[in-house]
C-alpha cells in the first residue's frame, strides 16, 4: 500500500474502537475497521447476528462509535431498509439528522447467502439507498465452523467433515456477487482487507452511488480455516493472486477487474497453508484448480465486454 | 368536525393511521389484513399520507423494517394476521425488548393446518408472551378509536412499548358499519409528535441490541417486566382522555349487567357483541346472567378482573383458541390463575369454540349457561368443552 494511503487511513480516525474480542488474525474485524474508516461518522450500521456482533457488543460495552443496531440473524437488510425509509420520511417532514446519512447493513456469509438471503434480495429489489456489506469467512464461525453455502468445495467444517465417503464440502461456493448483479443494482464489488486502498475506494464509491450497493469482502478466519494468524494478510493476497477471490467491481452492470492478475498463481500454496484443505487429494485439487481458472476466464471475458 | 360515515373497519383503521401522520408503513399482504394496507397504499399514492410505504417480501421483513424505522425515531406502523403474525414471531420480541413504539393492527386469524383464513385467536395466543401491549376491539368504531389511542400509548415516555390492536378477522375487519371518523382538527394535540429518546442518530451515537450474557440477561428481563406492568396506568389514562374528549369510553375490563349476576360469561373480541344478545334473552327468562368483555390482554388487568368477579358465583370463559394437550382455552387458563389466590372465587367452566371462522349463535351462548349449570351442579371434572362440533 502507498504510504500516502496508509497515512490517510490513519488520519480518518477510528469508528470501530479497539478492545473488541475477536480472534488473533481475524480478517473480518480488519475489514470492518477499514469499512468504517471509509464510511466516516455520518453512518448508521445494522449488524446481523454473528462473530462481529458478539465480539463488539457484550452488554454494557460497545466498540461502535457510529450508531449501531443488532436485532436478529436473517433480517439485517430489512432493518437497514427501515432505517433508510425512516430517515427519508423524517427528513421530508423536517425531523431527524440534518446531514446525509449512509445506511449500512453488515452480515457474514451465513447471514447473507443463507438465512438472510430473502431479506437481502427484497431490499436490493426495492432499491433502498443503502450499502450491504458481506464479510465472507466461508462458514458459520460464530457457532463453531459449520458449512454455509459460501463454503468452498472440499473445505472441512464441523458439518462438512471429510470421511470415507466424503471430501468435506461437496458443493461449489455460491456466487453472491453475481446474484447481487442479477438484481440490476447500480454498484457491486468484491474486496479484501489485504488490499486496503482498493477496499476503501470501493466503500466510498458505494457510499456515493444512489440506490443499493453490495460489497462482498473476503475475510480470512485463522480459527475456522486452521491457518496461522500471522498469515491472514498474506492468505488474502494469495486468494486474489490465485484467482480464488478476484477483486472486481460492477458499475451499472459493467464489469471491471480492479486487481488484474496476468498469470494466476497455482492454488496449491493457498490450500496447503490451511488445515481445512489438508485432506484433499490431488484429484480434487486439480478439479478446484480447473474451476478457478475457468471462472477467472469468465470474469475476464465479462470485463472485456 | 367529526363525520358519521358507513365504512369498512379496515378502511377506518387506514383513516386512523392517516390521522396519526405515520412516517413509515412496512407491510406484507395477508388475508384478512389486506384491506388495511391496500387502503394505506392508496393514501400514500394520492399524497394524502406523507409516509414511506415499504412493500416488503415477507412479514418477517415487515416487522424487521419496522424495527429499523422506529429505532431511527420515525412513527412506524404495520398490520398483519394469522400466519403473518407467526412469521414475525421472533421479531416481535426484539421490538418490545428494544422498547420501540411500533403500532400494529392484527386481523385475528386461525393458524394452519389445515389452511384457514377465517377468524379465531390462535395467532394472538401464540404471541402472548412477546412483551407487547395487546388489546382487543369488537367493532369498527372501537378499532378506529383504539388504533388512534395506540400511537399515544406506545409513544408515551412512560411506556415506549409496541402496541398490538386486535380485531377479529372478517367478523370485524371486513364488516361495513356506521361509525364516527374524527377529523384532524378534532385530534389537535391528542397525539403529540414522537420524540424517541435515543434514536439511531450520527450526532448522538448509540449501540442498540447489544448481546446479553448470563451476567446481565436476568436483569434485562426484570427491567422489561417492571417497565411493562405499570403501562396499564397510562393505557387507562389515555382511554380516559379519549373518552372525555370524544365521548366514547374504554376500560381494561368492560362489564354488562354484572351487578347482581349469579353467572358471568367472559369473552374477548367480537363475539362479545353476540353474547350481549344472549345475556338479554337470559335476563328476560329470569336468569341472572352478566357479561365481561376482556379488553386489555397485556399487561393483564388483574385488579380490574378480580374486582369485577369479586362476588359472582359462576364464571363461564369462552375461548377462541385451544392449547393442545393443555388446560383448554388460553384465556380461561389465565383467568383461573388470576383468581386462584382470591379469597372468594367463582366456579369456572371453560368452553372453546368459534374456531377458524365457525359462527357462534346467541342460542349457543344461552346453551353454555345451561351446560355450565350441569357441570357445576354435578361437580363434573371437565377441563373444557368444545362447542359446535359436528360429531
Amino acid at each position: 500500500m502507498k504510504e500516502e494511503t496508509v497515512q490517510k487511513l490513519k488520519d480518518n480516525g477510528e469508528l470501530f474502537a479497539p478492545g473488541h474480542r475477536s480472534c488473533i488474525g481475524c480478517g473480518e474485524v480488519l475489514a470492518v475497521r477499514q469499512v468504517c474508516k471509509a464510511l466516516g461518522k455520518d453512518t448508521i450500521i445494522a449488524n446481523a447476528t454473528g462473530c462481529m456482533e458478539i465480539v463488539s457488543s457484550p452488554f454494557p460495552t460497545t466498540n461502535w462509535l457510529v450508531p449501531w443496531i443488532h436485532t436478529l440473524f436473517e433480517n439485517t437488510a430489512a432493518v437497514a431498509a427501515g432505517i433508510e425509509s425512516g430517515l427519508k420520511a423524517m427528513k421530508r417532514k423536517g425531523r431527524g439528522p440534518a446531514q446525509d446519512v449512509t445506511v449500512v447493513a453488515m452480515g457474514g456469509d451465513g447471514a447473507t447467502a443463507d438465512i438472510g438471503f430473502q431479506a437481502l434480495s427484497g431490499a436490493l429489489e426495492r432499491g433502498h439507498n443503502f450499502i450491504y456489506v458481506c464479510y465472507d469467512n466461508e462458514a458459520y464461525m460464530n457457532t463453531g465452523i459449520q458449512r454455509s453455502s459460501a463454503t468452498p468445495l472440499g473445505a472441512m467444517t464441523s458439518t462438512s467433515p471429510p470421511g470415507k465417503k466424503s471430501i468435506g464440502q461437496v458443493t461449489w461456493k455460491k456466487d453472491m456477487p453475481a446474484i447481487a448483479v442479477a438484481h440490476n443494482i447500480p454498484y457491486v464489488a468484491t474486496a479484501c482487507p489485504s488490499y486496503a486502498a482498493d477496499l476503501v475506494k470501493k466503500v466510498k464509491k458505494a457510499k456515493e452511488t444512489p440506490g443499493p450497493a453490495y460489497l462482498h469482502i473476503f475475510s480470512v478466519c485463522p480459527t475456522g480455516w486452521r491457518s496461522k494468524p500471522e498469515l491472514s494478510i498474506e492468505l488474502g493476497r494469495l486468494a486474489v493472486e490465485t484467482g480464488i477471490f478476484p477483486l472486481y467491481e460492477v458499475e451499472q452492470g459493467k464489469y471491471k477487474i480492479t486487481k488484474n492478475v496476468k498469470e494466476l498463481k497455482s492454488i496449491r500454496d493457498y490450500l496447503k497453508s490451511q488445515g481445512r484443505f489438508r485432506h484433499l487429494t490431488d484429484d480434487i485439487v486439480d478439479q478446484i484448480q480447473q474451476q478457478v481458472t475457468e471462472k477467472y476466464d469468465q470474469l475476464r471475458r465479462k470485463a472485456e465486454m | 368536525m367529526s363525520k358519521r360515515v358507513g365504512t369498512e373497519a379496515s378502511f377506518a383503521i387506514a383513516d386512523a393511521v392517516q390521522l396519526a401522520d405515520v412516517d413509515v408503513v412496512a407491510a406484507y399482504p395477508i388475508t384478512p389484513q389486506t384491506h388495511i394496507v391496500e387502503r394505506i397504499s392508496e393514501l400514500v399514492a394520492d399524497g394524502d399520507l406523507d409516509a414511506e410505504f415499504i412493500c416488503v417480501e415477507s412479514e418477517h421483513s415487515a416487522m424487521s423494517a419496522c424495527l429499523g424505522s422506529s429505532a431511527a425515531g420515525a412513527r412506524t406502523y404495520t398490520a398483519t394476521a394469522g400466519q403473518g403474525l407467526e412469521l414475525m414471531h421472533e421479531v416481535l420480541y426484539i421490538a418490545s425488548s428494544c422498547r420501540l413504539p411500533i403500532v400494529m393492527n392484527v386481523s385475528n386469524r386461525a393458524l394452519s393446518g389445515p389452511l384457514n383464513v377465517w377468524g379465531d385467536h390462535s395467532d394472538v395466543m401464540a404471541t402472548r408472551d412477546c412483551g407487547w401491549i395487546q388489546y382487543f376491539t369488537e367493532n369498527a368504531q372501537e378499532v378506529f378509536d383504539l388504533t388512534l389511542c395506540a400511537f399515544k400509548i406506545a409513544e408515551d415516555p412512560n411506556v415506549l412499548f409496541p402496541v398490538m390492536v386486535h380485531m377479529d378477522g372478517f367478523n370485524v375487519s371486513h364488516v361495513v358499519e356506521a361509525l364516527e371518523i374524527l377529523e384532524p382538527d378534532d385530534l389537535k394535540g391528542f397525539i403529540p409528535p414522537l420524540n424517541y429518546p435515543h434514536p439511531l442518530d450520527p450526532n448522538r451515537p448509540v449501540s442498540m441490541g447489544c448481546f446479553g450474557p448470563p451476567v446481565i440477561y436476568t436483569e434485562c428481563r426484570k427491567a422489561q417486566e417492571e417497565a411493562l406492568r405499570p403501562t396499564k396506568q397510562t393505557i387507562i389514562k389515555v382511554w380516559k382522555e379519549f373518552g372525555e374528549k370524544f365521548g366514547r369510553h374504554y376500560n381494561p375490563v368492560e362489564t354488562y349487567r354484572t351487578e347482581d349476576a349469579d353467572t358471568i360469561l367472559l369473552c374477548m373480541g367480537s363475539f362479545s357483541e353476540t353474547a350481549t344478545g344472549a345475556i338479554d334473552a337470559l335476563r328476560d327468562k329470569g336468569v341472572k346472567a352478566g357479561l365481561i368483555r376482556l379488553r386489555l390482554w397485556r399487561p393483564f388487568p388483574f385488579e380490574e378482573l378480580r374486582s369485577a368477579l369479586s362476588s359472582v358465583k359462576n364464571l363461564i370463559v369462552f375461548d377462541r383458541a385451544l392449547s393442545y394437550g393443555g388446560p383448554g382455552g388460553p384465556v380461561c387458563s389465565e383467568i383461573r390463575s388470576a383468581l386462584y389466590g382470591a379469597r372468594q372465587r367463582p366456579a369456572i367452566v371453560n368452553f372453546v369454540g368459534g374456531l377458524g371462522g365457525r359462527d357462534v349463535t346467541p342460542q349457543q351462548f344461552e346453551q353454555m349457561f345451561t351446560r355450565a349449570q350441569e357441570i357445576i351442579a354435578n361437580n363434573l371434572d371437565i377441563e373444557y368443552e368444545m362447542i359446535g362440533v359436528r360429531e
